[in-house]
């Protein structure tokens, strides 16, 4: 920029400001007060009262907030994995020459676009113990289905199966990106030398394809411990309080319970949280890329 | 060969298991009350109706409520453009004090997760007046620092020469910006508010909170209000009609702008 003086410095304000103001006010003011508010117990009624760590004390003496870290642990546990393989596989393949490819491609994506509100409704009607699709194809092939979401043992396998199918897809697209980046010539080089499809996938693609695969890893860990949309749709937490997990407790605090200074204190312990698996992650995907 | 046709066979069965869901959802929008709960469920209905889709009509204020979907997403999108790419050009391109610092604190709020913030841009939004209203569902919605993030980038790639030259010939910086470089950021705008299209149309936590009032919903929170005033186990031709309402448009999107979205969310990571 060329402007000298006051001009300049009406420039400088003309483009920062309108997002320094938004960002202060909707995003940086939020997170600092919320860090504020963990300190405090407020009903919203009557002035924040400064309670120390007591919040935070109060975490690790509360049953029910442990049980909600347990289910969000247990659907991590059962989604990444799951994800993680069938994107890996899907991409895989739809890497290779198949027909109609691009077709696929976008099959596979279109659960992503989806909101989670619609998705949610449609498998709840698929897990439906009865006329649902699920149960009575089961029964064609003579098993007995579960009454999945109102039963407290099948609500979070039911949960989990419904977040595969809709992310699979987004792990798929970044790991495309991922394997379309490897140079075709290692390919052509290790066809010459005879090397075999397996051979190939073992020792060219996902040796290449780690860092791809961290990020991946890495973001569905991020989202995963922030399980809540179908959650809420799907079991509002039940049957039981089978599927309570961490985002539902801290909006059911925060906006049933009017206990601001709770759920602050509970959505630091999540932030917390995801901020160390990120850490941990990067470190073991710098240790394992040499 | 064998090889390629058990693969294929593998990615055909599971595009039927992607593409199942929708389908039973469509047999079910169309099929009158007393067809949703036949045994066996029928796949393609025997005698397909709109009837769902009047019931939802009838029940709820739907036109309206698209509407809002429309605008909202319309509205928070050219917001989030203008505001980052603004944003982004005076990081990029600007030089003053404490930029560095500014630039680390926008991306340092990128790794808090949004649930973080919600309880004071709640109260925040409350204290406004904002509950209930447009504002309320928009602005909150428009700072994005991955947006500027994603700007800045784009502006740094681009070459200097064009700014340079356009200086020599005499344009201010506002004219620099506006005519000659907010032309060039197509592809950026396109990851960007394809990104913020998808997040706004599907955003349920946010307008779940924040609005009440029928005649200011979004589709998924309507939605979900549907599915709690037909309780019952006959309704799903009535909440699956509601569901086509809110997926269609999206898929849509998707179909024409297929590019655009694979190659933001590979990017970013951000499922919008």
């Amino acid at each position: 920029m060329y402007e000298r003086g006051w001009q300049r410095v009406a420039i400088l304000v003309l483009f920062l400001a309108p997002s320094l103001l938004g960002t202060f006010i909707f995003v940086l003011g939020p997170i600092v007060a919320s860090l504020g508010l963990s300190f405090t117990e407020w009903d919203l009624l009557t002035p924040p009262i400064f309670a120390g760590l007591g919040n935070f004390r109060k975490l690790f003496t509360d049953k029910e907030f442990w049980s909600a870290l347990r289910h969000t642990l247990s659907f991590l546990i059962g989604y990444i994995p799951l994800v993680m393989v069938f994107g890996l596989l899907i991409a895989v393949a739809l890497n290779s020459q198949l027909p109609l490819r691009n077709a696929f491609r976008a099959i596979y994506f279109l659960p992503v676009v989806a909101s989670w509100v619609a998705v949610a409704l449609v498998w709840k009607w698929l897990f439906n113990p009865f006329y649902g699709l699920i149960n009575n194809a089961l029964a064609l092939i003579g098993i007995t289905g579960p009454s999945w979401l109102f039963d407290p043992n099948w609500a979070m396998p039911a949960v989990i199966l419904t977040s595969v199918w809709k992310d699979v897809g987004f792990v798929m697209t970044i790991l495309l990106a991922g394997l379309q980046g490897i140079p075709r010539e290692y390919y052509e080089a290790s066809s010459i030398d005879g090397a075999s499809a397996r051979q190939n996938l073992f020792f060219i693609t996902l040796p290449l394809l780690t860092p791809t695969l961290f990020f991946a890893l890495t973001i569905s860990l991020i989202n995963a411990f922030q399980v809540f949309d179908q959650v809420y749709i799907m079991t509002e937490g039940g049957p039981a309080g089978a599927t309570t997990v961490l985002v539902e407790r801290i909006v059911k605090y925060a906006f049933s319970f009017n206990q601001m200074g709770y759920a602050s204190a509970m959505s630091w312990f999540l932030f917390v949280l995801i901020f160390l698996v990120t850490i941990i992650f990067s470190k073991l995907q710098k240790r394992w890329a040499l | 060969m064998i090889r390629k046709i058990s693969l294929t066979l593998l990615i055909l069965i599971g595009a039927f298991i992607m593409l199942l869901p929708f389908v039973w959802m469509l047999s079910t929008s169309i099929k009158p009350s007393n067809a949703v709960l036949s045994l066996p469920p029928q796949l393609i209905p025997a005698e397909p109706t709109l009837e769902a889709y009047q019931r939802v009509a009838k029940s709820f204020p739907i036109v309206r409520v698209f509407l809002n979907s429309i605008w909202v997403a319309i509205a928070t999108t050219l917001g989030q453009l203008l505001i980052c790419s603004m944003s982004g050009y005076a990081f990029a391109r600007f030089e003053f004090r404490g930029r560095n610092v500014l630039f680390t604190i926008y991306l340092a709020t990128l790794m808090v997760p949004f649930i973080v913030t919600i309880t004071p841009l709640f109260i925040i939004v409350k204290n406004l007046g904002w509950t209930n209203t447009y504002a309320g569902l928009i602005i909150p919605m428009m700072f994005s620092p991955f947006g500027t993030f994603l700007m800045r980038q784009f502006f740094l790639s681009s070459p200097r020469e064009l700014e340079e030259a356009a200086t020599i010939d005499g344009a201010n910086t506002l004219t620099t910006f506006f005519r000659i470089m907010l032309p060039l950021t197509g592809p950026a705008f396109a990851t960007l508010g394809v990104l913020s299209i998808m997040g706004s149309w599907n955003n349920f936590l946010w307008p779940l909170l924040i609005v009440s009032d029928r005649k200011f919903m979004t589709l998924p929170v309507a939605l979900s209000a549907l599915q709690g005033i037909y309780p019952g186990q006959t309704d799903w031709n009535l909440i699956m009609a509601g569901t086509v309402i809110n997926v269609l448009p999206m898929i849509l999107v998707f179909l024409f702008a297929q590019r655009w979205v694979v190659e933001g969310v590979a990017a970013s990571g951000l499922k919008g």
